[in-house]
């Protein structure tokens, strides 16, 4: 159990550090979906299974491929990237990730882990505490979403009247 | 027997069963689309033209493997092993009969549509990966269309998991004992019906190949056995849709006792390919804008009602299966 964790846990890392640093847009978000799906097999492993599904079918299945549609529409060459990828811009997040990584070192040294509470997690009970205690939080998410996505449509609606009207009386369901 | 061999004979006996059933549709569907147009179609090699198979498939293995110059090469061919990849993953969770399922996973529903969904880089990435702009076209229509239709695919499900109370798939299917799901949740089973057909983009929906604007699409520049795996992921793609519709609201393997569970579930698993094969022949292809629209505004608002009125309907008789 615990090489399997380290080896995927590898991999989530690997697949995450060549998101940041491929040059090449696409391949890019590829390790993305990599490092998603690797954090995916994470959660199954200590007993997550909805939210791994979850992670599989809203990250790496739904919003990456949004992603993926817009960076086709733009088609980015590789030259930008390298042209912005020099190394001084490593220092600022280099010496934050170092200090993230001594902190987790720090908070692994002292405690036990949690594999004594390993214990498998139903869909069902991720339902009932989403609408029970955690209801508010769940309210608030959705109202934010909504003001998204009013707000998108609002921006388009704008744009439509004044640049593609439609033939008249040619509307077409 | 041991469990281990057990399962992997299983998986073994899947995977050749469906390989070859592949093989066999693409002979069905040229002579059922040929019957349904009043031609003959292929009727020469063999009996029935049956041997148009190996024809087809000795054709494709020889001819020339070409990789574009001006393709991504790593993705290029990193493409057409997606589709068959999750495709066939796709039916580990699908249960042929009691006990004859490779991985009785409790959010197997869920792997389904994770995997439906990681299908679509596929076609997307062969689209973007040929550098061509007819391929870039289909794959530009095709990560719309997939990533509109999944959305409801998802939810026109909700309503078989409401009333099963389970994700797991086997569990599903026994509880449609009393009854199949396609009785009380009629509007979910048309809106996956729909969704499925859009995730396999086979006509009406194969927007992304539509070859009378964009010669083939997505997979306009590939050749020989990677235009292969898009054929036959395409194939098992369409078996796998008809499957989950069968496996979901058709009772999977239940039936009449003489018949043998696999035989049922394979019997109403090949009524809907042909069904689908009917629809090939019967309906033309949307225009893309009405596609998109069409899922938007009819199929979500559908899709959404049916889930709330199930989700109520439930709560009111207070009879939800036990978890």
């Amino acid at each position: 159990m615990n090489w399997m964790f380290y080896i995927v846990a590898a991999i989530t890392l690997i697949a995450t550090v060549r998101v940041i640093t491929h040059p090449n847009v696409v391949y890019a978000l590829l390790y993305f979906v990599v490092s998603l799906l690797s954090v995916a097999l994470i959660f199954y492993m200590i007993g997550a299974p909805f939210v791994a599904a979850l992670e599989v079918i809203i990250y790496a299945g739904a919003i990456l491929v949004l992603f993926l549609f817009v960076i086709m529409m733009l088609n980015f060459r590789e030259e930008h990237e390298t042209h912005w990828l020099r190394k001084r811009i490593w220092a600022g997040p280099g010496v934050l990730c170092a200090a993230l990584l001594a902190v987790t070192i720090a908070f692994i040294a002292q405690g036990p882990m949690v594999s004594g509470f390993y214990r498998t997690i139903e869909p069902s009970e991720v339902g009932n505490a989403l609408f029970g205690p955690y209801l508010i939080a769940v309210q608030l998410a959705a109202l934010l979403l909504l003001s998204g996505l009013v707000g998108s449509s609002h921006l388009r609606r704008h744009e439509r009247g004044s640049l593609l009207r439609k033939p008249e009386g040619g509307d077409s369901q | 027997m041991n469990p281990t061999v057990q399962t992997l004979l299983i998986t073994l006996v899947i995977l050749f069963t469906l390989l070859n059933f592949a093989g066999v549709l693409i002979w069905v569907e040229r002579r059922v689309l040929a019957l349904l147009q009043d031609r003959l179609g292929p009727n020469r090699a063999g009996p029935f033209g049956l041997f148009i198979i190996v024809a087809d498939i000795i054709k494709i293995f020889t001819k020339e493997d070409w990789v574009p110059p001006f393709a991504d090469r790593k993705l290029f061919i990193l493409a057409p092993a997606i589709i068959l990849f999750t495709v066939l993953l796709s039916f580990t969770v699908v249960p042929f009969a009691p006990g004859i399922v490779v991985l009785d996973l409790n959010v197997g529903l869920l792997f389904f549509l994770g995997l439906s969904s990681m299908g679509i880089y596929s076609t997307v990435l062969a689209g973007w990966a040929s550098n061509s702009k007819y391929a870039l076209i289909g794959g530009l229509r095709m990560s719309a269309q997939m990533f509109s239709y999944e959305v409801f695919m998802g939810l026109s499900l909700m309503g078989v998991v409401i009333l099963a109370g389970s994700l797991n798939l086997t569990q599903i299917v026994e509880v449609q004992r009393g009854m199949w799901f396609i009785i009380p949740q009629f509007l979910g089973f048309l809106i996956f019906m729909i969704a499925g057909l859009a995730e396999t983009h086979r006509m009406p929906f194969d927007l992304p190949e539509a070859e009378s604007e964009l010669v083939a699409g997505f997979h306009s520049e590939y050749s020989s056995m990677k235009f292969g795996m898009f054929f036959v992921g395409e194939y098992i793609g369409l078996t796998l849709i008809s499957a989950m519709i069968v496996t979901l609201f058709f009772g999977g393997w239940l039936g009449p006792a003489w018949l043998p569970a696999p035989i049922c579930f394979f019997l109403k698993t090949f009524a809907f390919i042909l069904f689908f094969i009917l629809l090939r022949a019967a309906l033309p292809r949307p225009r893309y804008d009405q596609l998109l629209s069409w899922g938007w505004k009819y199929l979500l608002p559908l899709a959404l009602i049916n889930l709330i009125v199930t989700g109520a309907i439930v709560l009111m008789t207070g009879n939800p299966q036990p978890n």
